[in-house]
């Protein structure tokens, strides 16, 4: 018989199981796979690269202000060191079988060094010699913001056992009608922006109850309720727009005021970046803080799980299901609600629209990224914004490869391609809630 | 004898259920309850006295789950009333039967596997310190109740990743954690080894010096006759008597439930074996997690032989019946056919050699249920000559064979043109049945082919599986029911954790025997002791 498996252990020795069993060609695992790549990525950066970056310093600041720390590179240095390691993180990966933990722990390295490298090359390429750090980090937090929110929004819902693909919806409804209220209150800061504030998180509330409805009561397909609500969002906030904004005659109104956390606010280097901000930035991280209590520590919080999981079990042991996946769903769409008004009431100060511009998706996109825990999910987000910021600032930079322009897009868009596809190899498949997606049906 | 028919004197019951008797803690007076289609309940009466067993006896399908899920408030009865201890109750859910200290450990576990023990347990009755779970009080709470029914349950242990026994004793937990002193417990024996149902036993019995009472479901007779204090047997839907336990005999229960005398022996020449016809070498069969559950399994079958596979469920039953049929893919080892080596070959490939294949998921595995019962009969071979013309399917063809084997194989149906799916439970097995072994076979491998099916379906299908063998095709019976494999088998593989323990001749297969080695028991342990 022609077996040829690289990845078998050996009889005797049964340490790990073996993976998914395919006989007569050799198979790489998902880590081999990446590794193939990084090897690959590494010589080239080794042979092609690192010779024909510009030899002068790039430097990196550290925080504002005079006299701040700062780094200096040489970027032919650092991308063949860069380039070196890739390549024992290729090789430490390959050989899995021998390398055993270690080749997971070796493609997290590489795919840390990764984000460096695309800024050390950048900036090689580019007129600019500096770029400052901390802002950059600050700015990731603050674009990464309704993403994050809108990750939570899911999370509740989707830990319930109902998929929300609304989000985008929600968040569009609660950024449209929070503004058209404060237009019509004038749009000039003071007590009116915060009272469109709380009709924001109302109005995502409420688009979030429409969705249990449809989906719990009627057991409508979630998708296909999830995207009657994006439809019914698009549609309310053009008209609203166009027949309450525009009339009025409002262009743009004054946003959220920022504000300072005392003492944080003056730590060194990373004080008026991190913690200067709005409201909502700040609100965002309670309630992540507030959500890992809520949904790992409270009677609540299991429930909810356990009728994501399994409803029938929950049923029999009293819980009303429905009324629990109506709540879970509801206080998803507030949260939502709160991510629309970041756009219009703290960010913007206008109203245009499709202004959620696709930010609902990559909040779900984060969600499963971060396999449908609250932390995970939070990095994933900060991971989009990550990824926003280092393209705006990429774009300013002009990078150009022997004289041609490179598209910003594509530098902007490689860090986080390749970060995706390393870390769902390293961390494996992501299994969501057992019963997501199952409409339940009530014994009676 | 000792048996009083309720059917023929529903007077003489009326009067005794109005007496209220002060022992009687649970009590149902006339239960219906209908589903569509189907009358699952039919003015069922019962009573459950005070620290006693009281075991509902009946066929699969005979309403005892249905009766019991009215008694704790999942179902709404459509008339009838419900008295506990002595007081009319309406229960709108479950919160309500848990609020009256009733229990219930379900058939299908309801549990959430990938939850700690703790925390399946005080779902829906947390114990919490202010706003937030109290999980200390939680665990010491669990920890008491289980040294002192001795369950030996780890309170942060993952529901998931523990036994099915274990599963059923934490299931037993949540009970116990919300007081419960009536117990319903669904068919609990099912998922046990013959030893682990004797541990089970001596848990139930300290249930009831604790002065809980106890409803015990099942549809094996030599249970009842263990634990039981009274027994109501019900079938299609009726209370159709009662029993006192200490006078009745297997013969005179399994009377009263199928409605007619059964015979528990099926009739079987001596085998009379030929050359090997399924030849399995050093197979190793990993399961959907990748966890290899068949390990270095060897096997032979010759023809004219019933090779039966005993064994706990998940001991890689599964694996490895797909794995002979190629379905799944094996990770090592060879699996020859008739001197043919099909390793690695696909499904069709295989059965085209005369495999037949009746899956143990009949519905799932078996048939696609909104197809007719005609497709369904041709679902192995409609690309053959026989049945299609080049690219079309020769309805006429399809007709016939349909209406031929829906005769022979006694498929009550009133047309081929119907889904499958609307068939009985019995019937989609006989339509299964019939397609697999109508073929030219030279093996045959069925995976638990009785499993939920009624007395007379059963008996027919161990006649046509025995038949087969008699023509000289090799049959694998893989059940989870060990006096199935014993009635039918002519060699028993007992197997544990990915391999037979042990092969024995028929002779050699006592039950004790085999449960020891269902268990994982040593058997050159067992010679020394
Ligand atoms: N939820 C349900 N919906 C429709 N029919 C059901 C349902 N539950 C049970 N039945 C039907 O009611 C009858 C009795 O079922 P059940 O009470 O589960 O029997 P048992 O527990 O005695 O095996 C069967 O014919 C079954 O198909
Ligand atoms: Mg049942």
């Amino acid at each position: 018989m022609l077996l040829a498996m690289v990845d078998l252990p050996a009889q005797d020795k049964p340490t790990r199981p073996p993976r998914t069993p395919r006989r007569g060609f050799t198979r790489l695992s998902r880590l081999q796979t990446i590794g193939v790549a990084y090897l690959l990525l590494g010589v080239t950066l080794v042979v092609q690269v690192a010779g024909a970056l510009d030899p002068a310093q790039v430097v990196f600041l550290f925080g504002l202000g005079d006299g701040v720390p700062q780094v200096g590179v040489q970027p032919a240095a650092f991308t063949l060191g860069t380039g070196l390691l890739f390549v024992l993180a290729g090789v430490v990966a390959l050989g899995e079988r021998w390398t055993g933990r270690y080749a997971g722990v070796a493609l997290l390295v590489a795919t840390v060094l990764f984000v460096p490298l695309v800024l050390v090359t950048s900036l090689a390429l580019s007129a600019a010699g500096t770029m400052n750090v901390v802002p950059l980090m600050g700015e990731s937090l603050r674009v990464g913001t309704p993403v994050a929110l809108g990750a939570l929004a899911g999370l509740y819902a989707e830990r319930s056992g109902v998929v929300n693909i609304g989000i985008e919806g929600m968040m569009l409804a609660g950024a449209g009608v929070g503004f058209v209220v404060y237009a019509v209150l004038g749009a000039a800061g003071g007590w009116p922006l915060y009272v469109s504030v709380v009709v924001a998180v109302a109005v995502g509330g409420l688009m979030a109850a429409l969705h249990a409805l449809l989906s719990v009561t009627f057991r409508t397909d979630q998708i296909v309720s999830g995207v009657a609500i994006n439809l019914l969002a698009i549609g309310l906030t053009s008209f609203l727009r166009r027949e309450v904004l525009l009339p009025l005659g409002i262009g743009g109104g004054s946003t959220l005021p920022t504000i300072e956390i005392p003492l944080l606010a003056d730590l060194p280097l990373v004080g008026r970046s991190l913690f200067v901000g709005k409201p909502i930035y700040f609100t965002m991280f309670l309630i992540f803080a507030l959500t890992q209590v809520v949904l790992f520590r409270s009677a609540w919080g299991l429930r909810v799980r356990s009728v994501g999981e399994n409803p029938h079990a929950a049923e029999t042991l009293g819980i009303d299901v429905v009324k629990t996946r109506y709540q879970a769903v509801i206080v998803g769409g507030l949260l939502a609600g709160l991510a629309g008004a970041w756009f219009t009431l703290e960010t913007v100060g206008t109203f245009d629209n499709l202004i959620t511009n696709g930010k609902g998706f990559i909040a779900l996109a984060a969600l499963i990224f971060g396999k449908w825990r609250p932390w995970s999910a939070f990095g994933g987000a900060v991971l989009f914004g990550f990824a926003e910021a280092l393209g705006r600032r990429i774009q300013l930079l002009d990078v150009s490869v022997g004289g041609f322009p490179v598209p910003s897009q594509f530098l902007q868009v490689l860090p986080f391609v390749v970060t995706i596809v390393v870390l769902a190899g390293a961390i494996g498949r992501a299994i969501p809630p057992a019963s997501v997606g199952v409409p339940f049906e009530r014994s009676r | 004898m000792a048996l009083q028919s309720g059917a023929d004197q529903p007077g003489a019951d009326e009067s005794r259920a109005d007496e209220a008797s002060p022992d009687v803690v649970l009590e149902a007076r006339g239960i219906t309850k209908r589903f569509p289609g189907v009358l699952a309940n039919d003015t069922v009466d019962f009573a459950l006295r005070r620290g006693q067993v009281h075991c509902l006896l009946g066929e699969n399908g005979a309403g005892k789950s249905t009766l019991m899920n009215v008694v704790f408030g999942l179902y709404q009865p459509d008339a009838g009333e419900l008295l506990v201890r002595g007081e009319p109750v309406r229960f709108r859910s479950s919160a309500d039967a848990i609020a009256a200290g009733i229990g219930m450990v379900h058939q299908h576990f309801q549990l959430v596997p990938v939850m700690a023990v703790w925390e399946n347990v005080v779902l829906g009755d947390e114990l919490t310190r202010g706003p937030l779970l109290d999980r200390g009080a939680a665990r010491a709470r669990i920890a008491e109740l289980s040294e002192r029914y001795s369950l030996a349950i780890d309170p942060d242990a993952v529901v998931g990743e523990l036994s099915v026994g274990a599963q059923q004793r934490v299931e037993l937990l949540k009970a116990l954690f919300r007081d419960a002193d009536i117990l319903i417990l669904d068919e609990p024996t099912a998922v046990l080894t013959p030893q682990e149902v004797d541990g089970f036993f001596e848990i139930v019995r300290s249930l009831l010096d604790r002065g809980i009472s106890v409803v015990f479901i099942t549809h094996k007779l030599r249970e009842v006759l263990a634990v039981a204090d009274e027994v109501t047997v019900l079938r299609g839907g009726k209370a159709v008597g009662r029993a006192d336990p200490r006078t009745a005999t297997q013969g005179s229960l399994a009377t009263l439930m199928v409605g007619r005398d059964v015979s528990f022996e099926v009739d079987k020449a001596p085998a009379e074996p030929g050359a090997v016809v399924l030849r399995v070498v050093d197979l190793t069969v990993a399961d959907d997690r990748g966890v290899p559950t068949v390990s270095g399994l060897e096997l032979q079958v010759r023809a004219g032989e019933i090779f039966g596979v005993a064994g706990v469920e998940g001991n890689g039953q599964r694996e490895l019946v797909e794995a002979i049929t190629g379905i799944r893919p094996s990770v090592s080892g060879s699996v020859a056919i008739g001197g043919t080596d099909v390793t690695g070959w696909n499904p069709r490939r295989i059965a085209d050699l005369g495999v037949g294949h009746v899956p143990e998921d009949r519905s799932k595995d078996g048939l696609v249920g909104p197809f007719s019962l005609a497709d369904n009969l041709v679902l192995n071979r409609y690309h053959r000559a026989e049945f299609s013309r080049r690219f079309v399917v020769r309805r006429d063809a399809v007709r016939r064979n349909a209406e031929r084997l829906v005769a022979d194989f006694d498929v009550r149906t009133t047309g081929v043109d119907v889904p499958a799916g609307t068939l009985s439970g019995g019937n989609q097995q006989k339509l299964v049945i019939a397609r697999e072994l109508s073929a030219d076979l030279s093996l045959l491998i069925v995976a638990q082919p009785t499993r939920g099916l009624d007395v007379g379906s059963i008996e027919f299908i161990h006649r046509q599986i025995v038949a087969r063998r008699d023509e000289g095709v090799a049959v694998l019976l893989v059940s989870a029911e060990l006096d199935e494999v014993l009635s039918l088998a002519d060699r028993v593989g007992v197997l544990y954790r990915g391999r037979f323990a042990e092969v024995l001749d028929r002779e050699e297969a006592t039950r004790r025997r085999c449960g020891m080695l269902m268990g994982g028991a040593d058997q050159h342990a067992e010679e020394v002791a």
